[in-house]
């Protein structure tokens, strides 16, 4: 599903130049659940950006579900996002103005998504992730689990190849946490390839797959027998 | 079509609506410019229409040639020789230059501008009385009160009739008193008025109390045989009234024997002058009034990029989600264009429909009947397109520096965590 070879990135402070990566190989199956662990400053959201086509590698190769990622500009970036890649971000990132199923509804909006289907597609997805009564709210009503997984619905509406989580329990306490992970764990046994960035080592292991990185390299990728969320909930 | 895209007017409607206040106050800027363009342009146009209502009825394209005494010497005569225009000078002149349209000759009784005392039972008036010729009326409408102007029947057959002025009527008759058929008599002569003729307010050559009879009866009743006062020329529209002026002139010095350099033998007034003087200032004012509502426009619709700019960056973080979740460059760019339309169109529109408001007042409390060159201020369909098109124009080039901004924005900037 995602190919990477010898990936390298560096940004430009003043007269310095930062090498955040420093030659990232690896390969993510269909079907893989990845946790990407690291401190801060070793790469890992650089990485994560790069996969994310929100930002650009200086060398090396990308491919996406056998499409090669290079050469992007914003147009072009901004419909391969909308087609292969699902978001989740740490700090939930919904338009305060817009409800629930509207803003599960936005990435099918730019996928020029007739309104109808777009608003029956929302809601089968709020109702995956058990909110399809809080449809209507705007997410100032809503709790920290539940617009991480509003969220999580607008990242699945689109049906994109692969999701990026971005610290995903970042903001959410310990059981909130717990079952935003079942719910991606569940959405993962459907089938669908999920990579997380987190630096919590609990989160990293309800996934299938851990890649450490350090110093802008992979020091360790290792595939782990996975812990189930459901038994914290 | 995406203009009928219901969510996208429904995403503009979304963001404006979200700080109604701050709409407002955005769109105030472009209500007041477009309220002081409509005015500014309806005072022009108003002033334009009150100047035709004035000339209403008067022949624009129109001249008037008089004899006076000359101020030159020349072939043997001196001067200050007293020139005597004779009625046969009206057929030569129409014969010979084509241009001429109408021309109405008349003659004056007693001095040029004299009166003369009119009688009717026991009332005097001093009016000036004119002969004159029936296609006069084409050349200075008169508007009737009562009855009739003078007629070809009266000229063929001399009849003893006369169109008299309201002021002369005032002076000869009672309030409310029947004066069609009445006689009043004019040196010992007695004629029968057929009209009463209403003033034309602001352009008065022939003066408000004057009685006017057809030029033959004139002839026989006070022997003026075949002099000629003066004459009252149209020349053909597409025809410029100096080149007919100057062309009547040479003639009639050259019959007359006049030196050619004089410049006082034969007066003139060419009516066209005042119309071209007129439009032309009434031009520069329309003209002055567009400018200086559109720059009012400009500053206006500034105002809503400036508003935009400032909306732009506080959305960073939502066109940032946006541009993350598949928003492409030109839907960003194209909904803040919009909203800068929206806006500029609805306070467009409200300016609009408010200042037309203030004119139809004003033409309400002007009216019909007044003095002033004021009369139905309103702007005309070309201007308000013309200004309406200016408008959306504006506010696409000024949503352009708000929507490069917000394009800008790259989602990995606005989705950093603060």
């Amino acid at each position: 599903m995602i190919q990477i070879k010898d990936l390298h990135k560096s940004y430009k402070m003043g007269k310095n130049s930062l090498h955040v990566l420093k030659g990232i190989n690896f390969n993510v199956e269909e079907g893989e659940l990845v946790a990407i662990m690291g401190s801060s400053g070793s790469g890992k959201s650089t990485l994560l950006n790069i996969l994310g086509m929100l930002d650009s590698s200086d060398s090396g190769a990308y491919i996406l579900d056998n499409v090669p990622i290079k050469d992007l500009n914003e147009t072009k970036a901004a419909r391969y996002r909308n087609k292969f890649l699902g978001f989740v971000f740490q700090s939930f990132n919904l338009i305060n103005y817009k409800s629930a199923a509207e803003n599960v509804a936005l990435p099918l909006y730019y996928q020029k998504v007739p309104r109808k289907e777009r608003q029956e597609k929302a809601l089968k997805y709020l109702e995956q992730v058990g909110l399809k009564e809080w449809a209507g709210h705007l997410p100032s009503e809503l709790s920290g689990g539940q617009k991480q997984r509003v969220a999580i619905a607008r990242a699945l509406a689109a049906e994109p190849k692969v999701l990026l989580a971005d610290e995903p329990t970042g903001a959410l306490d310990s059981k909130t946490s717990y079952e935003v992970m079942d719910l991606i764990q569940k959405i993962n046994d459907a089938g669908n390839t999920i990579l997380i960035v987190t630096h919590e080592p609990d989160i990293a292991d309800m996934c299938k797959r851990i890649v450490h990185l350090k110093d802008g390299v992979i020091i360790e990728d290792k595939k782990i027998e996975q812990v189930r969320a459901e038994q914290y909930v | 079509m995406w203009i009928f895209d219901r969510d996208l007017w429904s995403e503009i409607f979304a963001t404006l609506g979200k700080n109604l206040f701050r709409t407002f106050l955005t769109m105030l800027g472009v209500i007041i410019a477009m309220i002081i363009l409509v005015l500014l342009l309806g005072g022009a146009n108003g002033m334009s229409n009150g100047f035709q209502k004035i000339f209403a009825g008067t022949a624009s394209n129109s001249l008037f040639v008089w004899s006076q005494s000359t101020s030159e010497p020349y072939k043997g005569f001196e001067r200050g020789r007293r020139i005597q225009f004779k009625l046969e000078d009206a057929t030569i002149l129409k014969e010979q230059i084509p241009e001429i349209e109408v021309l109405a000759p008349r003659i004056e009784l007693g001095s040029h501008r004299g009166v003369v005392t009119v009688y009717r039972k026991g009332l005097t008036s001093g009016s000036a009385v004119y002969g004159d010729y029936p296609n006069i009326d084409d050349i200075m409408k008169k508007k009737l009160v009562e009855g009739r102007f003078l007629n070809e029947n009266d000229m063929t057959k001399s009849k003893k009739v006369c169109v008299i002025g309201e002021e002369t009527y005032k002076l000869l008759f009672e309030k409310g008193e029947n004066a069609i058929g009445e006689d009043v008599r004019i040196n010992g002569v007695f004629f029968n008025i057929v009209g009463i003729y209403k003033p034309n307010q602001n352009i008065n050559i022939d003066g408000e109390n004057s009685v006017y009879i057809p030029f033959s009866t004139f002839q026989k009743a006070f022997g003026s045989g075949d002099r000629m006062g003066w004459m009252a020329i149209s020349v053909q529209s597409d025809t410029k009234v100096p080149v007919v002026e100057s062309q009547i002139k040479r003639l009639l010095k050259n019959k007359y024997d006049i030196n050619p350099i004089d410049e006082r033998a034969i007066g003139s007034f060419d009516m066209s002058e005042v119309f071209n003087n007129v439009s032309a200032f009434t031009g520069v004012l329309q003209g002055v009034s567009f400018f200086v509502g559109i720059l009012t426009l400009l500053a206006g619709v500034i105002a809503i990029s400036n508003i935009l700019l400032i909306t732009v960056k506080e959305r960073t973080k939502e066109i940032g989600i946006r541009r993350a979740l598949g928003a492409t460059p030109k839907v960003v760019k194209r909904q803040i264009v919009l909203e800068s339309i929206v806006i500029t169109v609805f306070a467009g529109f409200v300016g609009f429909a408010i200042a037309v408001g203030f004119l139809a007042i004003a033409n309400n409390m002007i009216g019909e009947n007044s003095d002033m060159p004021f009369y139905n201020l309103m702007i005309n369909i070309p201007q308000f397109l013309g200004s309406f098109i200016l408008m959306v124009g504006l506010s696409v080039l000024i949503g352009l520096i708000p929507a490069n901004r917000a394009v800008r924005i790259k989602p990995i900037d606005a989705l950093r965590e603060e």
